[in-house]
């Protein structure tokens, strides 16, 4: 039998040179006599050592990092490479750094994404099975007594949302997953709709079962063209295979599922604002209330959720509410899809349980700054997350602690900065940013981060710092309490950590 | 259409340039495909995208045809168009080139390749090179955060992209 070996097609491995292993791979004898078979797989997320191939043994998968065309062909001349190769990072299970607990993305990496057979033989579709068995309030209560929050970044609790949702009655229900994946130093949404595209599939139509929705619509962003190409053809094979469509596996319930590719605007990732876009309108936020648990899109009940939030929900009716609810730390349940970035030695997807500190993430997982030289800051959460000095890398990842040291976790996206970065312009770019993408609606945003811009230009220059540090203050507290949405709403925080911990860069 | 309509400056100030003549037949084709999304449910942004899919952008000329079909006005349409950044007005080069400018890709010294990117290609971000063979175009994030900086490069994602490798990657598209 031919010795399958696992090539990661994940954007970012591909970036690094993946497809040209493969190619390579391919090219070579052990491949054509089929002593060899090649899989093409999402990634596990050690990005420094993409392309990171792997070696079906009876023992497990062992991994080969860092590979290229040339090295591969090398590796394979004379056949599958042994456990005891010098280039061997051994059974990449066992490896350190995947010291985690994956849950959610346990079959990042190590299946076939559009293989359903490799999707059922790793638990998938048990889920669904299941909720097609439980009543609808029964759905609802196993993800509100699973404890897991919006892992979009606002940390709602999920079920008390759908709970609104099937309390509402209504002729027609939506569901919408928000896979406008804006904020830097965040990818997880991308690895699992190229990695693990049914996951997402069956958690939207467990969700659909849930509340009685009948459709629903993925809002992806344009910018990850793979990631769109892998859902839509997920899509068809699921409902070829009638996981979704119009009698859900001969059960009766219909859930029609369609992908909606977005256009670059940042502000879509606002729920409101992306339900304006999927009406075919400018994305312009909506007032609260209504929520659109009660008028959403169309003007009918509708839940939006994050992508992960609606991922997570297969795992908690396989491994039940309370395995889920057990993990984790105060408030903060469950696992948190870390996702550390920027100047970092080793980036890339950590799901581990809240409570793991910064210090843990950066040090014991990332091995420090790329650049060699000292962390200086994180910026937690986003281009509206606060920058946090090195003095707080003590606090554990949870989302009430977070907000005690005046930072947000968000959805888990960490990007590090060492001790040449400017953060008194990484300020201005948090102003800039939001002048950009603000949609226009309401006037603290709209013109508040244009004076934002200018004001911190003005402290730069030397120009009455004293009174124009009073007046950016002033200017913050507007925006922070006057704005429609968290963009006009959280773009200060970014401006005001930096005048906090490092006043002498603004 | 009456000469101070901007839509006749555009049309004009592309025919002078000899990028594009707008023709009926992309008029029609526009309309065609509108017709054949106007049954989905918020159907605007899926029948731009597919418009600009075939054309590279989205003339001020077929606005009217697909406004018709989908029973907007024109300006909801125009609203539409310039509120989202990747929609085009203008046609975009044979490749375009997106670079990262988000936090991210900053930490790792995007700043210094989007200056270097500017003075290689010869223009400035939403301009497209005299020759016709590059846009260029900023993009805040392509979740490619953990081997910062990143480009894209027609679809196409790079990784950790210093000023030569840059260059790498432009001479060999």
């Amino acid at each position: 039998m031919a010795t399958k070996v696992f090539i990661p097609a994940d954007t970012t491995a591909r970036s690094l040179g993946a497809d040209d292993v493969a190619v390579a791979l391919s090219g070579l004898k052990a491949a054509q006599t089929n002593e060899i078979e090649l899989v093409r797989t999402g990634s596990r997320g050690l990005y420094w050592l993409e392309p990171l191939i792997e070696v079906e043994t009876d023992a497990g998968r062992i991994g080969f990092g860092n590979v290229t065309a040339r090295s591969v062909c090398e590796l394979f001349v004379q056949g599958v490479p042994p456990l005891e190769h010098k280039d061997c990072l051994g059974l990449i299970e066992e490896h350190p750094w995947l010291k985690q607990k994956r849950l959610t993305c346990a079959r990042l990496g190590v299946i076939d994404p559009l293989s359903l057979t490799d999707y059922r033989a790793f638990e998938g579709f048990i889920g669904l099975e299941r909720a097609l068995k439980m009543s609808r309030q029964e759905i609802v209560s196993a993800v509100t007594d699973s404890g897991l929050r919006g892992r979009g970044g606002a940390a709602f609790p999920t079920g008390i949302k759908w709970q609104t949702v099937l309390d509402v009655s209504s002729e027609q229900k939506y569901v919408v997953c928000n896979a406008d994946e804006g904020d830097s130093g965040t990818f997880v949404d991308r690895m699992i709709m190229e990695g693990d595209p049914f996951m997402l599939i069956e958690g939207m139509t467990i969700a659909a079962l849930a509340v009685g929705a009948t459709q629903g619509y993925i809002y992806a962003r344009a910018e990850y063209p793979q990631g769109i190409a892998t859902v839509t053809r997920a899509l068809e094979l699921a409902e070829a295979s009638a996981y979704i469509g119009k009698d859900i596996l001969d059960s009766g319930k219909s859930f029609h599922l369609e992908i909606r590719k977005a256009a670059g605007a940042y502000i879509c990732g606002e729920e409101t604002s992306m339900l304006e876009s999927l009406e075919g309108k400018r994305g312009v936020v909506r007032y609260r209330p209504p929520l659109p648990a009660i008028e959403g899109l169309f003007g009918q009940p509708t839940i939006v959720n994050n992508l992960v939030s609606l991922a997570t929900v297969p795992d908690i009716l396989v491994k039940g509410a309370d395995y889920y609810q057990k993990l984790g730390v105060g408030r903060s349940r469950g696992t948190l899809t870390i996702q550390l970035a920027g100047n970092i030695k080793r980036g890339g997807l950590i799901e581990i349980p809240f409570g793991v500190t910064l210090h843990e993430i950066l040090h014991d997982f990332g091995g420090g700054s790329a650049s060699g030289r000292p962390i200086k800051a994180v910026q937690a959460g986003g281009p509206l997350g606060a920058y946090i000095p090195a003095a707080d890398f003590d606090t554990p990842m949870d989302y009430e602690m977070f907000k005690g040291i005046d930072a947000m976790l968000g959805h888990g996206g960490l990007v590090a900065f060492d001790d040449t970065a400017d953060l008194g312009q990484m300020a201005r770019f948090a102003m800039e940013f939001c002048a950009l993408e603000s949609c226009g609606k309401c006037t603290p945003c709209r013109i508040g981060a244009v004076r934002g811009v200018e004001v911190i230009d003005r402290i730069h220059a030397g120009d009455n710092p004293v009174e124009n540090r009073i007046l950016l203050r002033d200017l913050c507290d507007t925006m922070i309490e006057g704005s429609l949405c968290a963009l006009g709403g959280m773009a200060p925080f970014p401006v005001l950590s930096v005048m906090k911990h490092f006043p002498d860069e603004l | 259409m009456t000469p101070d309509d901007p839509r006749h400056v555009n049309a004009q100030r592309i025919e002078t340039h000899e990028i594009h003549v707008i023709t009926d037949d992309r008029i029609g084709r526009a309309t065609e495909i509108a017709i054949s999304l106007v049954d989905k449910p918020g159907a605007l942004l899926p029948v731009l995208h597919a418009i600009q899919d075939e054309l590279s952008y989205i003339p001020a000329e077929v606005v009217p045809g697909i406004a018709k079909v989908l029973n907007l006005s024109r300006a909801e349409i125009h609203g539409v168009i310039s509120f989202y950044h990747l929609f085009r007005t203008q046609p975009a080069g044979e490749k375009t080139v997106f670079i990262c400018r988000a936090e991210s890709c900053q930490a790792m010294g995007s700043r210094e390749l989007e200056a270097h990117a500017k003075a290689s290609l010869g223009i400035d971000f939403h301009e497209t090179t005299a020759d016709g063979a590059f846009s260029l175009e900023p993009v805040y994030c392509l979740g490619n955060c953990a081997c910062s900086p990143a480009i894209m490069i027609n679809e196409r994602v790079h990784s950790r992209v210093t000023p030569d490798y840059f260059d790498e990657l432009i001479r060999a598209t």
